[in-house]
């Protein structure tokens, strides 16, 4: 704490005035969440029987059900994402004007399109009956651009005697690339990698939009289909579903955090990427970024 | 080009409706990142503790899910009958500025100590450090960031357009059911987007250069 920029280690007023402002703060934030918990009390959406739906057999088997189809999506996104950023990496370092051409285009129009966008179109244009694979093509496309850009940084970050020395041994592009730049990049990324996939996964949720039975979907449709006394339990579901994601993402996050330290621990050249928690996509920055 | 120009009011509008939900919602993701940022950064650990909870929680839950909650929670909480332009953004606003405090946050960090601890052994007051020291120097590493995250806001902004506010989403969406090509709508969209994000890193990079000190 006495690291901080903005203060000194407090001395005796000092103590006494930060007590003071931890009481008001808490005071204050308490009294927020008080409030807002009352006033939905109030309106009944808090009520014993607003949760009891949760106890039903077939809720419970909707919601596992769209779980499943939200994890679906998440493994093919997944897959394809990291699949599609290898591809474009490769053809973006490529000696061959037209392929580096070409792929750079791709990633910068589709990393700055909104995913919804593109889900939107692939979903209406190609694959209208088939809203699971669009939305996972869609996710695949806009965080393979993404993961490409990520891979780039990695690749970037192997000390350049490392090629040289690849190149010296008589390997060709194809072997220096894959036994040598490749797994040193994929490494030095992985916590941003798999923070990228916390992204994904967060993203999953616009499938909603183009109708596929996820997990924020199938939410609404408990809410809007299990009315309780008249009223519709959408805090109750919200808070059910919102704690489900809020859980996958810190696992997911957390597993970010543990390779990033692991990484830290061994000893070699290659420094490992911090964990961005669950960055914007354009976030990222690519250390020698040629934007 | 058809599509466009049997329908530029409604493509104006989209256009527009997308410059003001990003705008407002930058305004408010920029006031309530900073003020959050403040909390995790300052001396008083019940703050801090929210500040955390604050950016942990919003990180974590996907954007969309934050639109049911300003569609069917806020209204309970403040007043029914609230516009959707305002509860979205609301939601746009509340999820960035959970990106917005750790950036701020983290260009905090970057001060080195020895500024302060030099600003204070001339016997600055710690609002003086603050202010002529620490900010000023926190700002210029903080605004290339802000600027991908305000960017981010912007293609987020697009599904404001599913929860019935008018914006360039919900104009590929009417279009799309009116039956025009799906490609040429997407070119168009894309193309809006694409003039509001240049705009915007534009804007900031040339802030950035007025800011630029040389070392």
């Amino acid at each position: 704490m006495s690291a901080s920029v903005l203060y000194d280690a407090p001395g005796p007023k000092a103590v006494v005035r930060n007590r003071i402002y931890a009481v008001i703060g808490s005071v204050a934030i308490l009294a927020l969440l008080v409030v807002s918990i009352m006033r939905l009390a109030d309106k009944g959406d808090l009520a014993g029987g607003m949760w009891d739906i949760f106890n039903y057999a077939g809720i419970r088997q909707n919601i596992a059900d769209a779980l499943v189809a939200t994890l679906k999506a998440f493994g093919l996104a997944a897959v394809g994402s990291i699949v599609l950023g290898l591809v474009l990496v490769v053809g973006r370092l490529s000696d061959h004007r037209p392929i580096r051409w070409l792929a750079t285009a791709f990633i910068e129009l589709f990393r700055s399109i909104p995913l919804l966008i593109t889900i939107y179109a692939i979903w209406v244009g190609f694959l209208t009956d088939y809203s699971m694979w669009a939305l996972a093509l869609g996710l695949s496309i806009y965080n393979g651009c993404v993961q490409a850009e990520v891979l780039r940084a990695g690749i970037n970050s192997v000390p350049k005697g490392q090629r040289e020395a690849a190149y010296a041994l008589g390997l060709n592009k194809t072997q220096v690339m894959v036994s040598v730049l490749l797994p040193q990049a994929i490494r030095a990324m992985l916590p941003t990698i798999i923070s990228q996939l916390v992204v994904t996964l967060k993203d999953t949720s616009l499938g909603y939009i183009i109708l596929y039975p996820e997990l924020l979907a199938t939410a609404r449709l408990i809410a809007a289909n299990t009315p309780v006394d008249g009223q519709y339990p959408y805090v109750s579901t919200i808070v059910v579903i919102g704690v489900i994601y809020i859980a996958m993402c810190l696992l997911l996050s957390a597993l970010a955090t543990w390779i990033e330290k692991r990484g830290r621990r061994a000893r070699t050249s290659i420094t490992v990427a911090p964990a961005a928690q669950p960055v914007t996509p354009s976030e990222i920055t690519a250390p020698p970024a040629a934007d | 080009m058809n599509v466009l120009l049997d329908n530029f009011p409604a493509f104006r509008d989209g256009f527009i409706g997308t410059v003001s939900i990003t705008a407002v919602s930058s305004v408010i993701a920029l006031v309530l990142g900073i003020v959050i940022a403040g909390f995790r950064v300052s001396p008083v650990p019940p703050l801090r503790f929210f500040g955390t909870a604050w950016v942990t929680l919003l990180r974590n839950t996907p954007l969309t899910l934050l639109f049911l909650v300003a569609t069917f929670v806020v209204p309970e909480i403040l007043f029914p009958g609230m516009s959707p332009f305002v509860l979205a953004s609301l939601a746009l606003g509340f999820y960035t500025s959970s990106f917005v405090c750790e950036a701020v946050r983290s260009g905090i960090g970057t001060v080195p100590l020895g500024q302060a601890e030099a600003a204070r052994s001339l016997g600055m007051s710690f609002f003086q450090t603050l202010q002529m020291i620490v900010l000023p120097q926190a700002t210029r590493t903080v605004i290339a960031p802000l600027s991908s995250i305000i960017i981010a806001l912007t293609k987020n902004s697009a599904i404001a357009g599913a929860f019935s506010v008018t914006e360039l989403f919900g104009w590929q969406k009417t279009l799309s059911d009116r039956g025009y090509g799906i490609a040429p709508i997407f070119l168009w969209v894309a193309l809006g987007y694409l003039v509001i994000t240049f705009a915007i890193s534009g804007v900031f990079r040339l802030v950035e250069r007025r800011m630029e000190v040389a070392r």
